[in-house]
């Protein structure tokens, strides 16, 4: 999946560590390396957030995802909800209808009830308001000390509408690049309440259900649509890459037409971070058919998770498969995956 | 953001580019070397080289601390760090930096040492007074703009009577390692190419000043330009760095008004000088021995100086042979002509000083610029 030349994982005596974890490479190399070799089948080698499979039915998506976020509890959001909302989308990024979701949680030892009640609460409100019931569920408790509180995994399954079908391998040469809305607004909630970190902002993390936009968009003009992604852990950067590393293409950005707001601009300039690699968890990304853009840039604004959407780039032949951006200062630079981590427990 | 993005501004950069371009004589070279890693970063991501005429090129200098840490400092950190009894604190961007063997204090934390990132000295102090049984050390690096928190870390440990706090120093100085690069036999001896002037160094002159500079503008007839990180910063030095060529000058200027005088912030000053002394030699990744290129505490701190309270033994350990590191330091070779650079030395992976924090030349120009080698470039 990534071209530059690396050193083989140390099966023997290396350890995991938190780079193992970021959505780079490290952690490419990992799932490659040991998972991929370990259960190696078509669909884990698509490459995807989800598979599709056939039955009876028609095409169906399945999905899985585990939640650390830290804190617990951040603005817009809970681990819950995040849970929830962040498994739709990974249904949703297939164009795929979602229909039942599974949970399981992992809870230290003395966790307070309270905020597990609470959690449960919000979890249970997103399952309802997007329509998505979470229909099975497992609970384990492990000693004080051997967990953080509470981690969530979850799966999903959704059905694909008939005659639909998004690959990662499908952006070609003029198709152009869309965002729903504007980036780094999830990382840069959840660090605002990070310990040590705390600073005031009234941003808000964009955690949301895209099925409902997505319905749209796939209604409007599903044939035009070649792939959709949400831009999570790793942030837009990360994910024009992995699109253009498995489409074999590259991609010409323009900073000044990708939406940020200001308040997320700032907190990322303190912190010496690229909103350009902080996660988001209501935003997707859409190469779509040249010819179909100002339809689908209008269907999208239509919708209110689409309401900022903007075209900000296209995809070029570049065997090299190098996302490039030109910067608003007036020069160009490559816009790369993050190297190591940026901030773990994000999501 | 307001009082960002005036000095982001697209066309005042053209326009300034326009003026270095009609100045910039046709009939000679301009080499600028910016001393500082946060101007390299700002000249890569914002792809500044993209509007310089052809005749002026940038230098990228040593001014990273992380990426001047000599190997043995590293080792030493995590020979110290695997110690049951000691926390070691860190700024985020160490933890990844390579030691001997492919060890970094990353995989130390992921074999059990108990190693905490921090933002600040202060998280670094707070954890020293909430957790008295352990001994806390703060790997301290970085420039003279670092040195002061430091110094005020100290103030308050003493203040607190926090003897279970130490710290490990690496702080170095700017004006000798410039001075290093200019005149040390050494240096000469690998190669140099002729630098026609200085960007200065930005946050590091709010501490110290633009007067520091003044001595060797004069001793080497070298012209500095101290600069702002912002992108217009840097591209109005370049103009003030050409003007000053073409008129024959070697000055020290002050782009960066808006935060640097000349005698910079004394009081900052005055607790480093409290607290720390020069070391009569260090070493500097890439450069080598630098003399009273960095600074220690003094001895009547040394309880709470690491190094002596742990016995610290800091062993010389060798950079990879095929690593240029060394001749990029010094502008005689580009990134792209190490033969390790993007080979076996990336970000992810890296071996040489240049590599190891986004403001060293070589991850840089692999983060921004890799494609600059090829033929389809920022057309």
């Amino acid at each position: 999946m990534i071209k530059a030349n690396r050193r083989k994982l140390d099966l023997k005596n290396g350890r995991v560590d938190l780079s193992h974890g970021a959505g780079g490479r490290a952690m490419g190399q990992l799932i490659e390396d040991i998972f991929h070799k370990a259960f190696d089948n078509e669909w884990l080698r698509a490459g995807n957030d989800q598979s599709a499979f056939m039955v009876p039915g028609g095409r169906m998506v399945m999905t899985t995802d585990g939640y650390v976020v830290s804190p617990l509890f951040f603005p817009g959001g809970t681990i819950g909800s995040l849970a929830v909302y962040g498994t739709i989308n990974d249904i949703a990024m297939a164009g795929a209808v979602p229909l039942y979701l599974s949970a399981s949680f992992i809870i230290e030892e003395g966790f307070p009830l309270t905020d597990l009640d609470r959690i449960a609460e919000t979890m249970g409100d997103a399952s309802r308001e997007t329509g998505v019931p979470i229909i099975t569920g497992d609970t384990k408790v492990v000693e004080r000390g051997k967990a953080d509180g509470v981690f969530i995994s979850t799966a999903g399954v959704g059905m694909v509408p008939a005659g639909l079908d998004l690959r990662s391998d499908a952006a070609r040469p003029g198709d152009v690049v869309i965002v729903s809305g504007s980036i780094g607004d999830h990382g840069v909630a959840v660090m605002s309440k990070r310990e040590n970190l705390e600073f005031d902002t009234g941003i808000v993390s964009d955690s949301a259900a895209l099925h409902g936009l997505v319905a749209g968009m796939v209604e409007a003009a599903g044939a035009a649509i070649r792939l959709m992604r949400d831009p999570t852990r790793g942030g837009l950067a990360a994910t024009l890459n992995e699109i253009a590393n498995a489409s074999k293409v590259g991609f010409r950005i323009d900073e000044e037409a990708i939406p940020i707001k200001p308040e997320v601009a700032a907190a990322c300039e303190f912190l010496g971070l690229d909103p350009l690699n902080v996660a988001n968890e209501g935003k997707l990304v859409a190469v779509v058919a040249p010819e179909a853009a100002d339809a689908m840039l209008a269907v999208m604004r239509a919708h209110p998770l689409g309401r900022e959407a903007a075209l900000v780039g296209h995809v070029v032949a570049d065997d090299d498969c190098f996302v490039q951006m030109a910067t608003s200062f007036g020069g160009g630079r490559i816009v790369d995956w993050l190297s190591g981590e940026q901030l773990p427990r994000i999501c | 953001m307001k009082y960002i993005d005036e000095h982001r501004d697209g066309r005042l950069a053209k326009e300034i580019a326009r003026q270095i371009a009609a100045l910039a004589d046709p009939a000679r070279s301009y080499h600028f070397m910016e001393f500082c890693g946060g101007h390299t970063h700002a000249i890569s991501r914002y792809g500044l080289e993209d509007l310089l005429p052809q005749n002026v090129q940038m230098i990228h200098g040593p001014g990273c601390p992380v990426c001047v840490l000599p190997i043995g400092r590293i080792d030493a950190a995590i020979a110290l760090a695997m110690r049951p009894e000691i926390t070691l604190c860190t700024y985020g961007d160490l933890m990844r930096v390579p030691g001997s063997n492919e060890s970094s204090l990353l995989k130390a934390r992921a074999a059990g040492a108990d190693i905490r990132m921090v933002y600040s000295t202060l998280d670094a102090l707070r954890i020293a007074e909430a957790e008295p049984d352990r001994e806390v050390v703060f790997f301290a690096i970085g420039f003279e703009t670092t040195a002061p928190p430091t110094a005020l870390a100290l103030r308050v440990a003493i203040a607190k009577e926090l003897r279970n706090f130490s710290i490990f120093c690496n702080h170095v100085l700017t004006p000798a390692a410039i001075q290093n690069i200019l005149e040390s036999p050494d240096v000469r001896k690998l190669g140099t190419v002729k630098i026609d002037g200085f960007i200065g160094p930005a946050h590091v002159s709010i501490v110290i000043g633009t007067e520091p500079y003044e001595f060797f503008a004069e001793e080497f007839q070298q012209p500095v330009v101290v600069a702002g990180f912002e992108p217009l910063d840097v591209i109005q030095a370049i103009l003030m760095l050409v003007r000053q060529v073409n008129d024959g000058r070697h000055e020290v200027e002050n782009q960066y008004i808006r935060a640097v005088t000349r005698f910079g912030n004394e009081k900052a000053q005055a607790q480093v000088a409290n607290f720390f002394e020069l070391r009569e030699s260090f070493e500097w990744r890439g450069l080598g021995e630098v003399p009273y290129g960095a600074l220690r505490l003094r001895p009547q701190y040394a309880e709470h100086d690491a190094e002596k309270r742990f016995s610290m033994v800091t062993t010389a350990a060798k950079d990879n042979p095929a690593c240029e590191c060394g001749a990029i330091l010094r502008g005689v070779k580009k990134p792209a002509n190490c033969s390790l650079f993007g080979t076996v030395c990336t970000p992810d992976t890296p071996m040489g000083s240049c590599m190891v924090s986004p403001e060293g030349a070589c991850a840089a120009h692999w983060t921004y610029g890799r494609l600059r080698e090829h033929a389809k470039a920022f057309e």
